[in-house]
């Protein structure tokens, strides 16, 4: 059994800084990253060219290398490596204590664990596949249905991850104090969900049967 | 009939069937043990204890040591015959038979340390009360005077939080306070809120922000939000865990950007 320890020795605070920068390196830029991979996505709802032309701007980004290590590679390693240790080091306990929000919070943890694993595959399948992305590459890789369940549950858990996620963050950054503030940030990002899984499962789609 | 003489024939029927968990001492296994108590009416758990007490035979008929827990106010203000009561932590002495499904299971808050049967040892809660210093320091070698009034409306909501009991329900529920990591418990966020909240506590807010900070602090909250439906005293654990998630964040950036 652990006991309250005294004054960590050594120094300022470190799992709070750690645990502090884990919930905002979620949001930014991780989160941000995620809407607009998402976004990027749905233009293929809009036909090929609309797709092609979106990633191609974004391969005009200048310092695109830097930019993606800096801003996307490094927080998203920390957060998820992170976040396994967190998922680790929590308790689990809904089957005794059912209520909503701990449900919640066990889904919070599966759905990072499952992102953690989809985003590897999903980095090796395209943006270390060494393929240039376009259109026609991401219609092959959906064809393959094994691919598409599982882009389908990616994309499931990482919208959950995300819009849950931002409820949490509401809370660990004292924005939404009290139970209403809390209630109505529930409602409108499990919402938020439902919008951005869905948007994610049709753009999948879309690339699918190529309209 | 009139009640009393309906309760006297049922009484003479009834029995109450408990499921006990029981432990011989701090290090030997948990094991079951089962008990029909001859129900009473109105009686609470610590009232089918002090039977078993009485007579300590299980439900096999055989003879048996008498369970041990403890318990000291019986109105539930002290907290210490807390225990897990058909899954969930509550008092025993407020937890009337009737209100339960039977058989009624009993078991120690296994957060703590189980010291034989029901009784835990909850000292953990209070190291983590002195190291948020959830007191108002008023001594001094000279007579400080009357110190500064608090806000009616304040004194309001002060007052919510003040009927913690230290009873560790909270504790029990997190699912974050486990032999993982040392997460110091929810009450303490809101004791710690409490006093700093205090016209004269205030004085004292930086010390606990800085306890709040350390390991086992306020970060290791991952918001299941369990203390808040368990609480007995209805405190809003969650309301005071944000709000201190607020200042402390503030304090420590503030702190950071001023060195
Ligand atoms: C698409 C990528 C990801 C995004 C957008 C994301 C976003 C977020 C956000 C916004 C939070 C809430 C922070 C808070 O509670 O204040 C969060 C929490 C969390 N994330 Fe992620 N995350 C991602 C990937 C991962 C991965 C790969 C893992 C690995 C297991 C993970 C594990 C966790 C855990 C365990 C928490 C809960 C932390 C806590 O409440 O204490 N996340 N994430
Ligand atoms: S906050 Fe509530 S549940 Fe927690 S110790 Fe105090 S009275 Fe018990
Ligand atoms: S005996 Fe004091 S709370 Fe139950």
């Amino acid at each position: 059994m652990s006991t309250v320890s005294p004054a960590s020795a050594n120094g300022v605070n470190r799992d709070f800084l750690f645990r502090r920068l884990h919930t905002l390196s979620g949001i930014v830029p991780v989160g941000m990253f995620l809407l607009e991979h998402l976004f990027t996505n749905a233009t293929g709802t809009l036909g090929a060219s609309a797709y092609n032309n979106a990633v191609n701007a974004i391969q005009h980004i200048p310092f695109l290398h830097f930019v993606e290590f800096v801003f996307i590679f490094i927080p998203l390693i920390y957060h998820g490596v992170y976040g396994l240790y967190s998922a680790y080091t929590s308790g689990y306990n809904p089957g005794q204590y059912s209520y909503a929000r701990n449900q919640l919070f066990v889904w919070q943890r599966i759905t990072g664990v499952v992102t953690f694993v989809f985003i590897i595959y999903h980095l090796w399948m395209t943006r270390f596949s060494g393929h240039m992305p376009n259109f026609q590459f991401v219609h092959d890789l959906v064809s393959n249905p094994f691919n598409l369940v599982f882009m389908i549950i990616g994309v499931v858990a990482a919208t959950f991850h995300l819009s849950n996620g931002l409820w949490s963050f509401f809370v660990h950054w004292g924005i939404t104090v009290g139970p209403r503030a809390q209630k109505v940030s529930a409602v409108v990002l499990l919402t938020m969900f439902v919008l951005l899984s869905a948007m994610g499962i049709v753009s999948l789609f879309a690339f699918l049967y190529g309209w | 009939m009139a009640t009393v003489e309906k309760d006297l024939a049922k009484q003479a029927t009834r029995t109450v069937r408990f499921i006990i968990e029981r432990q011989q001492d701090a290090t030997s296994e948990p094991y079951e043990e089962e008990f029909l108590i001859p129900w009473r009416p109105g009686m609470n758990v610590i009232a089918a204890l002090m039977e078993i007490q009485r007579n300590p035979v299980n439900a096999k008929g055989e003879k048996t040591t008498p369970v041990s827990w403890e318990s000291n106010c019986l109105e539930e203000v002290c907290g210490a015959c807390t225990m897990v009561i058909n899954g969930k932590p509550r008092q025993s002495c407020s937890a009337l038979v009737d209100k339960f499904e039977q058989p009624i299971r009993l078991k120690p808050m296994r957060t703590f340390p189980v010291i034989r049967d029901l009784v835990v040892d909850r000292s953990r809660m209070f190291a983590a009360l002195k190291k948020v210093k959830a007191w108002i320091p008023i001594d001094g070698t000279y007579d400080l005077g009357a110190g500064p009034r608090m806000a009616e409306a304040d004194r309001q909501w002060a007052y919510e939080l003040s009927k913690c009991f230290t009873c560790g329900s909270c504790v029990e529920a997190c699912p974050n306070v486990n032999e993982r990591q040392s997460f110091i418990g929810p009450f303490a966020i809101s004791q710690a809120r409490l006093f700093n909240q205090h016209p004269t506590g205030k004085m004292n807010r930086a010390e606990r922000y800085e306890a709040l900070l350390e390991e086992g602090g306020i970060h290791e909250c991952g918001n299941a939000q369990n203390c808040v439906q368990v609480c007995p005293k209805g405190i809003p654990l969650t309301t005071s865990i944000a709000a201190m998630n607020r200042d402390i964040n503030f304090f420590s950036l503030t702190k950071w950007l001023g060195h």
